[in-house]
């Protein structure tokens, strides 16, 4: 019964939207406006459809209907129904349902808030998200199918993959990166929707999708963050990031987003690159399929790979004609692409965007091919390679230093041309900040050299950023005798993108900190422990006191108490543990962290004797790692700052004019 | 400046920059490539096998395995059937680690003829799938279970 709903109403959703999106330019050919409500409509069905399906596979998962061949592959009656029902996400079928349901309701949204605007965007805008909606519900009938039957009706599952049922963070990454990526099919959809209403010239569609990219932006954001915590905290080596494809993955499609954030402004203020922003948003759209295809064709081998099949070349030729039906839209459109302005200066705000972007580019192309080399060594050489870490390190640290630079220099300049003795005073909070970073690096005994540079410009970046803050505030203190605090709340509410993005400049510096600090200062230890005897990393000192196991309901544990000490004195027990699930021999590493301002210490069981006699441990001190999940805090407060609606939008909801008006404090308060 | 001698600048400029950054990337790549191979095939690279990061893949040969616990030093054999190579690894082994198991040594092959590892990988189907009837996991860890209660 819930099988059949399901299915059904995936067949439904696909037809209506390849119906809403075929008769979209028949309406406007026709000329007939009022048909355009109907494909409308079908946005709003094709939500509630994929809904309808998507709560029927969770039903069946939660009432362990066997009968439906996912919940058969990832269900279980012994697992917890918390997990139960985040297991959507946990297998390929699944997780394309969700996919679908992500998007639906982006498509339903976006529709909604834009139904009343008069002209062709909205309408081919539409049509386009159906169309994208219309391959992952080919995907859901063909090679992704969650509702074959099943017979006969089996009792019982293997339940999820025991990486994915170990910690409570796959709960919050997978959706996390869906919303960010699918959330970039918004911006793609009006992209191509102004190319083909022939209304690249204004740049409506950037205006309109600019909350939008955004949102996007900050769930890939958290998303990227949440995925490293959950391998810093799951896979018991200590580590956030492999240059693992799937990571890689993740993280490409956020390099071109970001770099679109920044040159978008310069397109809004200065009428500049144009087709720069529009090729920018088509790339990011394909890479996050791009990634998709990766991740879930089983192409590489990894948790995230959860099949073989044929669902691959689905993903290829859907992102053939993509490029494909971009490429020859942009070229029909380029002409109208032109540049209204040109560089004044070498030193503006301008240049630093372009320089930026630049960088970012590089950096997307460098992590692409790195991640691709094999699949292509592999298919035109035979040979069976992997790009290793240190590739992706030689490669992308210069230009992660070089970019923390320019986090610094870029909201110190001004559009168009810098004066002197203003940049003076803009640039010398950080040169002081960075300066004294730098020498405390050295003091604390960093003596590679981009280690060093990353501290010194992460600190120029810190000290820029937040000097915006403190500059702006005192002058609304001085013209309107503002309290300070009062000052600071209003400056940032009356200018919410601009210092938005400076508070998201100023997670990235907690980020680089963290990253940087503990590639740096690091360090390790295993050692094989009898009971009473102790083992001290970087002056922190464990015991190991015994080893235990338990009986949980769908696992056993294997643990280990240490004691943390403070001279003699216990101050806390670490219980690093070894989860053992039924369905897999190999036991999931559960190492325990400690956090604390300066860092974490990190315990994971590697081996134990059967009797208890003894157990060997890995010590970890891994300096300020947890600065980079709050870091990671700190960027989705930002993109949050700058999403959030500002009181005259609100007051004149109906005139996208209004919203649209550069902010005009940028000149200098 | 014209407009036209600006865009053959700045084109000249990208042109520039793709080559610098193609050169970079080919580099980049051409010394950190990892291949997989088995003993056999880096046996028979000779001298061109000795130091380069490689994915050594095989099965561990039983009977050759020697572990310090304290010195925390793993000393063992990865052949393929017909080549062998002697591998010393630092750390504890991990737990599914045995005689005749199928594993991957990441590191390098020295001129001495033994291969340092920087990371032991028992090789497990990566592809997620339930176990057949007989497979659930090992006995040893009941014992700990009876011994250390809780």
């Amino acid at each position: 019964m819930t099988r059949l709903v399901a299915s059904n109403a995936i067949l439904v959703a696909a037809a209506v939207s390849a119906l809403g999106a075929l008769l979209t330019p028949i309406a406007i050919h026709k000329g007939r406006r009022d048909w355009l409500m109907l494909s409308y409509a079908a946005v709003y069905t094709n939500f509630v459809l994929v809904t309808l399906a998507t709560l029927a596979l969770v039903w069946g998962l939660v009432s362990h209907d066997f009968s439906i061949s996912y919940v058969a592959q990832v269900g279980s009656r012994a697992t917890p129904t918390f997990y139960t029902i985040i297991s959507l996400w946990g297998a390929l079928e699944g997780s394309i349902v969700f996919w679908a349901w992500v998007l639906g309701m982006y498509a339903a949204a976006v529709v909604w808030f834009n139904r009343h605007r008069e002209g062709n965007l909205v309408p081919y805008a539409a049509a386009t998200i159906l169309m994208v909606a219309l391959f992952f519900h080919i995907l859901l009938i063909g090679p992704a199918n969650p509702f074959q039957p099943v017979v006969p009706v089996p009792f019982d599952g293997p339940g999820p993959n025991p990486l994915l049922q170990n910690h409570i963070l796959m709960a919050v990454h997978p959706p996390l990166l869906y919303l960010g990526y699918v959330g970039f099919s918004v911006p793609f959809a009006f992209a191509v929707g102004a190319m083909l209403a022939g209304e690249v010239a204004n740049d409506d569609w950037i205006r309109l999708t600019r909350r939008w990219t955004l949102v996007a932006w900050g769930f890939l954001s958290a998303a990227i963050i949440a995925g490293m915590w959950w391998s810093y905290e799951v896979l018991g080596w200590g580590g956030y990031w492999a240059w693992d494809p799937v990571e890689n993955a993740s993280f490409i499609p956020w390099l071109t987003a970001t770099a679109y954030l920044h040159s978008v402004m310069v397109q809004e203020r200065r009428g500049m690159l144009k087709l720069w922003n529009l090729n920018l948003m088509v790339g990011t759209f394909v890479l996050t399929i791009l990634g998709t295809f990766l991740t879930r064709s089983g192409i590489i081998s990894s948790v995230h790979a959860f099949t073989q099949g044929t669902i691959g070349y689905f993903f290829l030729a859907f992102i053939a004609v993509v490029l494909l039906a971009a490429l020859i839209l942009v070229a029909g459109n380029s002409d109208k692409l032109g540049s209204e302005g040109r560089l004044d200066a070498p030193l503006s705000r301008e240049t630093a965007f372009l320089v930026q972007n630049l960088f970012f580019t590089v950096f997307m192309f460098t992590v692409l091919i790195g991640t691709l080399f094999p699949l292509v060594a592999e298919a035109v050489r035979g040979v069976k390679v992997s790009v290793g870490t240190p590739f992706f390190n030689r490669m992308s640290v210069p230009l992660m230093v070089a970019l923390l630079f320019l986090m610094g220099v870029g909201p110190a300049l001004p559009w168009k041309k810098a004066a002197g003795a203003e940049l003076k005073g803009r640039v010398l909070p950080g040169v002081v900040v960075g300066v004294l970073l730098g020498v405390a690096a050295l003091l604390g005994g960093a003596r590679n050299g981009y280690a060093v540079l990353a501290y010194v410009f992460a600190g120029f970046a810190l000290g820029v950023n937040a000097a915006e803050f403190v500059r702006g505030a005192n002058a609304r203190v001085k013209a309107h005798g503002e309290l300070w605090v009062t000052a600071l709340m209003r400056l940032v509410s009356a200018n919410r993108r601009r210092y938005g993005g400076y508070v998201a400049h100023i997670g990235v510096v907690l980020v680089a900190l963290g990253v940087a600090s503990s590639a740096t200062f690091k360090t390790e230890q295993e050692a094989t422990l009898k009971p009473g005897e102790t083992l001290t990393v970087a002056g922190r000192t464990v015991r190991f006191k015994n080893a235990w196991g338990r009986e949980e309901k769908q696992r056993q544990v294997i643990g280990a108490t240490m004691e943390l000490m403070s001279g003699s004195r216990v101050v806390g027990i670490i219980e690093p543990r070894m989860n053992y699930y039924p369905t897999q021999q190999q036991p999931v590493p559960t190492p325990e962290v400690r956090s604390m301002l300066s860092g974490d210490l990190y315990l994971n069981l590697m081996a134990f004797k059967q009797d208890g006699s003894n157990i060997t441990v890995k010590v970890i001190w891994e300096p300020l790692v947890p600065w980079i999940w709050f870091g990671g805090l700190v960027v989705c407060l930002g993109a949050i700052i700058g999403i959030w609606p500002s009181r005259e939008r609100q007051a004149s909801r109906s005139g996208s004019a209004n919203a649209a008006a550069p902010p005009m404090t940028e000149g200098r308060a | 400046m014209t407009t036209k001698k600006t865009k053959w600048g700045a084109l000249a400029a990208v042109g520039v920059l793709v080559i610098a950054f193609g050169w970079l990337i080919y580099g980049g790549l051409d010394s950190n490539v990892v291949y997989f191979l088995t003993p056999k095939e880096l046996l028979a690279k000779g001298a061109d096998g000795y130091d380069k990061p490689v994915r050594l893949g095989g099965q561990v040969k039983p009977g050759s395995v020697v572990w310090d616990d304290k010195a925390l030093s793993l000393r063992f054999s990865v052949t393929d059937g017909t080549g062998e190579i002697l591998v010393h690894a630092k750390g504890a082994p991990p737990q599914m680690f045995k005689d005749g198991q199928g594993v991957v040594v990441e590191g390098r092959y020295g001129k001495d003829g033994v291969f340092t590892s920087t990371n032991l990988m028992v090789k497990h189907s990566n592809e997620y799938k339930a176990p057949k009837q007989g497979e659930r996991p090992a006995e040893m860890y009941k014992s700990l279970m009876k011994s250390a209660g809780t």
